[in-house]
């Protein structure tokens, strides 16, 4: 150990012959056998029964009318149309979606549901990855990109969605050419997209800049041009960034959609569903969470792909940081 | 070298699913009902919220053929939490749209130049429903209550209603409703803002935990807009004013807009049960005999037709527009500040429409109408 190492540096740089460089950092654990697998699974689904038991737990022993301070309600209600018991949400789930002869039950359009809502972030996140990757390659090449763009991106999400949405909409709504007509869906995507770029395109940014300055002088010095460098160096450099980013895109995604959903009233998605089932809480109670269980899988799933994705490239992942 | 190999692998395989994902459409959803058939006119509808059977008429004249029987190719559009289709209708994404009067006056005192053609509501569905023990009978009653209302819009009765009973809002305790009725059933609010057609079924959808079974109507006090004599029109079909002033196609398609969708109203007031299933298959997940039941009350909003579907009543036109001018809301606005321009509202369509269709021999009057008894099922199922 000598002064100049101080603990947050984990990356160290050994010059191969052949100017290769390779990357080596700590790792955290040791590879986890199949019994820390094993391990994982059973807390990971001991956690979602610790959620369901705390809920029936509360609704057992919590105060009927819920607590308050004045008006201002801090525990919720304990009654089953605040409250369902968890099994009626499962019941719920079993039986006819309306009470048509011809109805299918309603697990079924739940999955139906989530599948479009999910098929309609996956473009969004694939778009706004894309913008985003780019937006920031474009920052680190030319500085000036950098300081005019920068702010913008973090300006535009500020916007608020329900304000962009129906105007996502209009715009679309104008946009014909040839057999390419604009569908609601699109907008929907366009606006899953907005959020998802964000992180990305600050995630990459700090990405592509993160390798040492001796690193960069040495490809310089080797008379390695910028597209080299970039894949050689500054991308691998920038996965540890990279991967957190795409997982804040994929909930952003995920969450655009269904709040673009509610607010231009897309059918066949989730969002909508969780509307129009929002009414029914007092006389079926079990209804309106329905939808809230395909929210959660679309989520995991998204979360999931992206875990797949961060595999592929989990020779670059040493030393991770939140973007 | 092969770690770039896997890159551009990893690029290639992205922008394949890229190109997959964005060549085909989603499964499902879309909801456009336009067909291709060039000889149709295609005709735009922008309706105020997802389809449910407040709209039964326009969805019955499309599932019945009507519109192609005028050579339209009409085409819902649902709405959502934030369309506002006189917006929708001013931008041109739609041809016509269904708002209430209340709305509209104020979009287009803000620049919006649209008329309305025909007000196919004649009564308003809005309420004011309490439990019996609360003992609210009448707006004056609301005096020291919890009141709800939606706002957005919405609210404006319950404030004409203060007015008229010499409250202010001070007298009374205004609180926010969602979109359920849990806020009555749990008693946070003695009063809640309720549509005959649609909340007031929720709560008759509930069980009474006193008696184990469905809340009944005589459990009930409804304070009726109507009756309190601050009903304002609703439901009506909103034209674009410089496109009929312009356009003679447009008035045409006008004329045979509203005649086809009077002859879906006609059928929705025949059958409406069938109506009631044209919405459900059309993709509205409303319970079954909650949408019976809204078929059914809304039919109550129109027929019996003093004078004929969709004609404006001056009386009914000239109230909604003073209680638009002069009813103060919680931060003391009004909906207006003066009287709309001329073209706001014309029966000049609606009259030709209704003229045609009575010589086809179609009841446009209802004047025999009776609504059917629906028994409402725990949930709405």
């Amino acid at each position: 150990m000598t002064a100049s190492t101080t603990p947050t540096m984990r990356v160290e740089t050994v010059p191969h012959s052949g100017g290769k460089t390779r990357r080596f950092g700590s790792r955290r654990s040791a590879r986890p056998g199949r019994a820390a697998a094993w391990r994982r699974a059973i807390l990971g689904a001991l956690g979602i029964v610790l959620v369901g038991v705390a809920w029936e737990l509360y609704k057992l022993i919590g105060p009927e009318k819920g607590f308050a301070i004045g008006d201002l309600i801090l525990l919720p209600r304990t009654n089953d149309m605040s409250m369902p018991h968890i099994a009626t949400m499962f019941e719920r789930l079993a039986e006819p979606l309306t009470g048509a002869s011809n109805s299918i039950m309603m697990w079924q359009a739940v999955v139906d549901a989530s599948a479009f809502s999910l098929y309609v972030a996956a473009v969004g996140w694939i778009v706004g990855v894309s913008v985003g990757l780019l937006l920031a390659l474009i920052m680190q090449r030319f500085r000036t990109a950098q300081s005019a763009v920068l702010p913008w991106i973090i300006l535009s999400q500020t916007v608020p969605l329900i304000a962009i949405a129906p105007l996502v909409r209009r715009w679309g709504a104008q946009i014909q050419f040839g057999d390419f007509v604009w569908e609601n869906w699109m907008s929907v995507a366009l606006i899953a997209s907005y959020l998802a770029f964000f992180p990305v395109s600050i995630g990459a940014l700090q990405g592509l800049n993160s390798p040492d300055t001796n690193h960069v002088e040495l490809f310089r010095s080797f008379g390695v041009g910028w597209w080299k460098t970039l894949f050689r160096l500054r991308v691998p450099a920038s996965i540890p960034y990279l991967i957190p980013a795409l997982q804040l895109a994929a909930a952003n995604a995920v969450i655009g959609t269904i709040v673009a959903e509610v607010s231009i009233g897309l059918k066949g998605g989730i969002g909508r569903m969780v509307i129009e089932f929002a009414g029914a809480a007092g006389g079926d109670p079990g209804k309106p969470w329905a939808p809230i269980f395909g929210a959660v899988a679309i989520g995991l799933i998204a979360a999931g792909a992206v875990g797949v994705l961060a595999l592929l490239v989990r020779r670059y992942r040493r030393g991770e940081t939140n973007a | 070298m092969h770690n770039r190999k896997r890159m551009v692998m990893g690029a290639a395989v992205l922008a394949t699913a890229a190109l997959a994902l964005t060549a085909c459409s989603p499964p499902g959803g879309g909801g456009s009902t336009g067909g291709d058939d060039g000889s149709l006119t295609p005709v735009t509808l922008q309706l105020q919220w997802f389809a449910q059977a407040q709209f039964s008429g326009y969805y019955a004249a499309v599932d019945q053929g009507f519109y192609k029987d005028e050579g339209l190719d009409v085409t819902l559009k649902e709405g959502g939490a934030d369309i506002v289709p006189q917006d929708a209708l001013t931008s041109g994404e739609a041809d016509y749209a269904i708002s209430w009067v209340p709305k509209v006056l104020g979009s287009i005192e803000q620049g919006a130049h649209i008329t309305n053609v025909a007000q196919i509501f004649e009564r308003s569905a809005t309420t004011q429903i309490s439990f019996k023990d609360k003992n609210i009978t009448s707006v004056e009653d609301f005096k020291g209550h919890t009141i709800g209302s939606w706002g957005y819009g919405n609210e404006w009765e319950i404030f004409a209603g203060l007015q008229k009973a010499g409250l202010t809002v001070d007298d009374i305790t205004l609180v926010t409703q969602a979109f359920d009725m849990l806020g009555m059933l749990q008693g946070d609010i003695d009063a809640a803002q309720a549509m005959t057609y649609n909340e007031y079924a929720q709560v008759l959808e509930s069980i009474n935990p006193a008696t184990g079974k469905l809340y009944q109507p005589d459990e009930i006090n409804v304070v009726d807009y109507n009756k309190v004599g601050v009903g304002m029109l609703q439901d009506s079909i909103w034209a674009d004013a410089d496109r009929l002033a312009n356009d003679p196609k447009y008035e045409e398609t006008t004329v045979k807009f509203l005649k086809a969708s009077i002859k879906g109203w006609v059928f929705a007031m025949n059958n409406p049960q069938k109506a009631a299933d044209i919405v459900t298959a059309a993709g509205s997940t409303l319970g079954t005999s909650h949408q019976l039941w809204m078929a059914n009350e809304v039919n109550k909003l129109i027929w019996p037709s003093t004078h004929g579907i969709g004609y404006i009543d001056e009386d009914a036109w000239n109230r909604t527009v003073q209680i638009a001018l002069g009813t103060k809301n919680e931060t003391g606005a009004t909906i207006i500040s003066k009287d709309p321009p001329a073209d706001a509202h014309t029966n000049k369509y609606i009259q030709k429409a209704l003229d045609e269709l009575k010589a086809e021999g179609v009841d446009v009057m209802g004047a025999s109408f009776q609504p059917i008894t629906v028994t409402l099922k725990e949930g709405g199922k």
